[in-house]
């Protein structure tokens, strides 16, 4: 068969893998903004014994590879009793992983509005809440647009990882693919032009999300 | 004294080890205008800082219309509703309009209804010639028009007293007029009480009514205006003056 049937006859199935691929990064994206948003107020508060608590999630999980968190749920959790199913697993892990760099960035969009800023915001008078409220979060949520959008593209990237423990998305589509036919120069190529559909105009449109937010950091 | 608004008592401040504050002591009565001068470094700054809680001190006590000021934050916080504050850097908040800047403290702070605090906002707009901004963000007025929007911010809270921060150090020469003069038209029509730490010279000979000389974190004269800028009592300020071109 030439290349170009075997393409078209594993479409169908590449479809399926990239849907998969997209509703995985879809809930794993939206669940990593939810953790991350969370862990930063806490630090931002620093409510007692919650940040101390964030701050230590955050560190385990920006230090520990994705592949060994998903390891850790999906074969070490079941010996303990705690079973989820392959998809649950990719989901909890990209959202552990994903919830602390989103974290990062926006603590990094909080530190980032300036002290001057700070000053003339309490020299009104605003407590401690009104100032995170009016002046900090719309500032720091600016501010951390561009870390969101490297993270949400490199979460995406990170759902390949899922083909480890077996889940249909788009890279296991590809390699069981070629464990069966031994054809990788076409099912890898389909493989890079899907991710390339789903990247390429998401990274465009993160950049003009920017360009529109920037309106934070250049006001004085 | 009753007509006494603020005084301060013994004030030292240190960074860590360094001493940057040496016994400070001073009052300001209500309705004068006093100016801090000295040279770079000489602690003037650091000390209207702390005369609205930015900058905490280690000895001394703050006293603001009769009340000795416990140096909490939560007590500055409801302190510096009455001192407005204006910085070189302007600071207007880039996320929302000039006017919404300005209504910020009073909607928030003072919790004035939204009309009334509108209403305020661009009378004061319309003194400061810039009630065609109300609606303008600050990315787009120049440095002379942030900084008359940042006095009006400061002045929206009914202050019963205003520090002024080296406010015209990173302003155009030609934008600098028009700011001095709002501060002057307070001075004057308003009959507000005041501290303005500045290098404009002459500016301070104009407006103030007592100086504050400043050398090395310690106080080295307090003199009437006049008499200052005509013969001020120590070597050190009339060399101060010698080198500054006005």
């Amino acid at each position: 068969m030439t290349s170009w049937g075997i393409i078209q006859q594993s479409l169908p199935m590449f479809e399926k893998g990239f849907v998969l691929t997209l509703w995985l990064s879809f809930i794993g994206i939206i669940g990593s903004i939810l953790v991350g948003l969370i862990c930063s107020l806490l630090q931002y508060f620093k409510v007692p014994i919650f940040h101390q608590i964030a701050t230590v999630y955050v560190e385990i999980s920006r230090n520990t590879p994705l592949l060994i968190q998903l390891f850790f749920l999906y074969y070490a959790f079941p010996v303990i009793g705690i079973k989820f199913s392959a998809q649950l697993c990719g989901i909890i892990g990209l959202i552990f992983l994903g919830g602390s760099y989103m974290a990062e960035g926006f603590t990094g969009g909080f530190n980032g509005v300036s002290k001057g800023q700070l000053e003339s915001g309490k020299a009104i008078g605003l407590s401690r809440w009104q100032l995170a409220r009016y002046v900090v979060f719309p500032q720091g949520f600016s501010l951390s647009v561009p870390a969101m959008a490297a993270n949400v593209i490199f979460l995406i990237k990170e759902t390949s990882i899922f083909t480890v423990i077996a889940i249909p998305e788009l890279t296991n589509t590809a390699l069981d693919l070629i464990g069966m036919y031994y054809r990788s120069n076409e099912y890898l190529f389909v493989l890079v032009v899907a991710y390339a559909i789903i990247l390429i105009p998401l990274s465009a449109i993160l950049t003009l999300l920017e360009k529109r937010v920037r309106y934070g950091s250049f006001g004085n | 004294m009753a007509d006494q608004i603020l005084q301060v008592e013994h004030l030292e401040k240190y960074y860590q080890k360094r001493h940057v504050l040496y016994d400070i002591n001073f009052s300001v009565a209500k309705g004068e205008v006093v100016t801090l001068l000295g040279p770079s470094g000489s602690g003037k700054s650091t000390l209207i800082r702390c005369l609205n809680g930015l900058e905490p001190y280690q000895k001394g006590t703050i006293t603001f219309e009769d009340q000795q000021v416990d140096p909490t934050e939560k007590n500055w916080q409801q302190i510096r509703q009455k001192i407005g504050m204006v910085f070189q850097s302007y600071d207007l908040f880039p996320n929302l309009t000039v006017i919404d800047n300005i209504m910020l403290g009073p909607t928030k702070v003072q919790k004035q209804s939204a009309d009334a605090a509108r209403a305020e906002a661009i009378q004061l707009l319309q003194r400061v010639g810039l009630e065609d901004y109300a609606d303008a963000y600050p990315r787009m007025l120049s440095g002379g028009q942030k900084q008359r929007i940042a006095i009006v911010r400061a002045l929206a809270l009914h202050p019963d007293f205003m520090l002024f921060d080296e406010v015209t150090a990173s302003l155009d020469p030609e934008m600098v007029r028009g700011v001095l003069n709002i501060i002057k038209d307070l001075a004057e029509t308003d009959n507000m009480t005041m501290i303005v730490v500045t290098h404009e010279m002459n500016f301070a000979q104009e407006i103030a009514d007592r100086v504050l000389f400043l050398e090395n974190g310690k106080i080295l004269e307090q003199t009437p205006s006049k008499q200052f800028f005509a013969k001020p009592q120590t070597d050190r300020a009339q060399e101060f003056l010698d080198s500054m071109d006005f």
